[in-house]
């Protein structure tokens, strides 16, 4: 099974990703106000 | 750094409905091929001994046409329209754009020609051969860059949630789709696959469970926390839950592939790895539907007179069983029962016809006549009569695979005392001929309802006019 070596980093990898992500979206303000940002897509046209 | 985009007064709405539209003209061919190949099942003799029509063929023209020209489109169209409206800005790349719509109508028709002729790489969901390959890498760099560059110019400080749906799927689809393709070609429309026997086994499924994931599920759920909220006039049920639902989903997805292959020459513990994980995806995606179908708490009065919150709804009912139906075959000793019957084939069109389908009918019945300066479509009436056919149809097609399916599994696993078969294949093949017709009913209403909703769009387009939408002047810097 050698194409496990290739497909799980791979996904360790991704789930790097995923953490960054994450943290970028902690720490840049997206979650501060999140309910208000729910009813805003009502408003948008 | 100024953009042209960001000083643009209009929004980009000329590719959104290219989009629309062919998304409607996609579905009605590729439903149509379906139908024609339900027929074939039940009699052979419809493919006519002509090779381009025969069954083996059809199928992936099937498949491709459904999913990636119907469901793709209606992606494109989606992503471009939702990503604009919550970023309060133009859609970035005006050429790109461009590029992306008719780049993704040139692989269609080469698909629609190239599969008919025979070409085929042998992959499931991923046949189209290597020349194809490379444009729908060229196509999907540029349809990365157009929602990014949007994403990336934004007027709105949050990006909601949709956009996280959709970015993963277009990121995640793009990856996928670079590792299953690798190939060594041998011929202008000839290759071999870089990967050899188990091997090619595992990369398929890792790439084709998480097509189900990222194509068939992330990106229409980003359709689905845009829609729902604005045809039901309500914000979605709970946002916190929305953005659990979305890390949850996109953490646990990746590693549900080896269930395709239980009891293969796949080692044992990379199968229950691939069951885990996939009994572990029945919460995210419950999360998710309840939240969809919460959105409407305290206002389930506006699905009696509503049939495109009808449309919305329902998939999400649909999109709740079949990640309900997942997980449970998931489960070897279930597997071991319904794998290889039609069991599998239901399941997929529960999730296919039900919550891919509906909901993306649902979201180009908001769409389309916003698109043309129209109030709503030409006739409601029809939107009602195509959610009908449209739910029956589906209802008929899976409970006859269902019932088909779970016969066959029991049929073939039963030995006389002496150790025999109790029965031989075809036997359990001519008892699963009435449910071959069932479903073809099943399929023709599905295929009906879809035709209604072309009428209804052309109509609509027709009596409306294509219109040029102003970016609200800024209230929002949230």
């Amino acid at each position: 099974m050698d194409i496990l070596y290739l497909l799980v980093p791979l996904s360790v990898v991704l789930v790097f990703f995923i953490i960054a992500g994450v943290w970028w979206a902690i720490h840049h303000g997206q979650f501060d106000d999140v309910e208000k940002e729910g009813e805003r897509i009502l408003n948008d046209e | 750094m100024a953009f042209v985009n960001s000083q643009a007064t209009t929004f980009n709405d000329k590719v959104v409905r290219q989009f629309a539209i062919m998304t409607v003209v996609w579905g009605v061919v590729g439903m149509l091929v379906g139908v024609i190949i339900a027929a074939q099942l039940t009699w052979p003799e419809l493919n006519f001994g002509i090779s381009f029509l025969s069954y083996g063929r059809l199928r992936p023209l099937h498949t491709n046409a459904v999913i990636f020209a119907f469901g793709g489109c209606g992606l494109f169209a989606a992503s471009y329209y939702v990503v604009q409206r919550t970023c309060q800005v133009r859609l970035f790349g005006e050429k790109l754009a461009a590029f992306t719509f008719w780049g993704w109508q040139v692989v269609i028709l080469m698909a629609a020609v190239s599969l008919p002729l025979g070409y085929t790489s042998g992959k499931e969901y991923a046949e189209l051969e290597w020349p194809i390959d490379i444009l729908i890498t060229l196509v999907w760099v540029a349809y990365a860059v157009v929602f990014f560059g949007t994403v990336g110019t934004r007027k709105v400080k949050h990006i909601y949630v949709a956009n996280w749906f959709f970015g993963a799927f277009i990121l995640a689809v793009a990856l996928l789709h670079l590792v299953n393709s690798a190939a060594i070609p041998a011929g202008a429309m000839k290759s071999y696959s870089a990967y050899a026997g188990v091997q090619d086994a595992m990369v398929q499924w890792w790439y084709g469970h998480n097509a189900v994931g990222f194509f068939l599920t992330a990106g229409f759920l980003g359709m689905m926390y845009y829609f729902i909220p604005k045809q039901a006039g309500r914000p979605v049920y709970s946002y916190r839950l929305s953005i659990v639902h979305f890390w949850a989903l996109i953490f646990t997805y990746m590693w549900a592939g080896p269930h395709h292959l239980h009891y293969t020459a796949l080692p044992d513990w990379t199968q229950s790895i691939g069951m885990v994980f996939s009994l572990i995806l029945l919460a995210p995606s419950w999360g998710g539907m309840i939240n969809g179908i919460m959105t409407l708490s305290g206002a389930w009065h506006k699905l009696r007179d509503d049939p495109i919150l009808r449309f919305l709804i329902v998939s999400l009912s649909f999109y709740g069983m079949s990640t309900f139906e997942g997980p449970m075959m998931s489960i070897k000793t279930v597997n071991a029962l319904s794998h290889y019957t039609d069991w599998t084939v239901g399941h997929v069109h529960s999730g296919a016809l039900g919550w891919v389908g509906l909901v993306t009918m649902g979201s180009m019945y908001y769409l389309i006549p916003r698109l043309f300066g129209q109030k709503q479509m030409y006739s409601v009436k029809a939107i009602e009569v195509h959610f009908y056919t449209a739910t029956i149809g589906i209802v008929l097609y899976i409970a006859a695979m269902w019932i088909a399916g779970v016969m066959q599994g029991l049929m073939w696993r039963s030995i006389n005392i002496d150790g025999t078969l109790t029965y031989t294949f075809v036997e359990s093949v001519k008892a699963t001929f009435p449910f071959y017709v069932l479903r073809l009913v099943g399929g023709l209403l599905y295929f009906a309802g879809m035709v209604v909703m072309l009428w209804n769009t052309i109509m609509t387009a027709t009596k409306g006019r294509s219109v040029t939408v102003n970016i609200p002047a800024l209230a929002a810097h949230a």
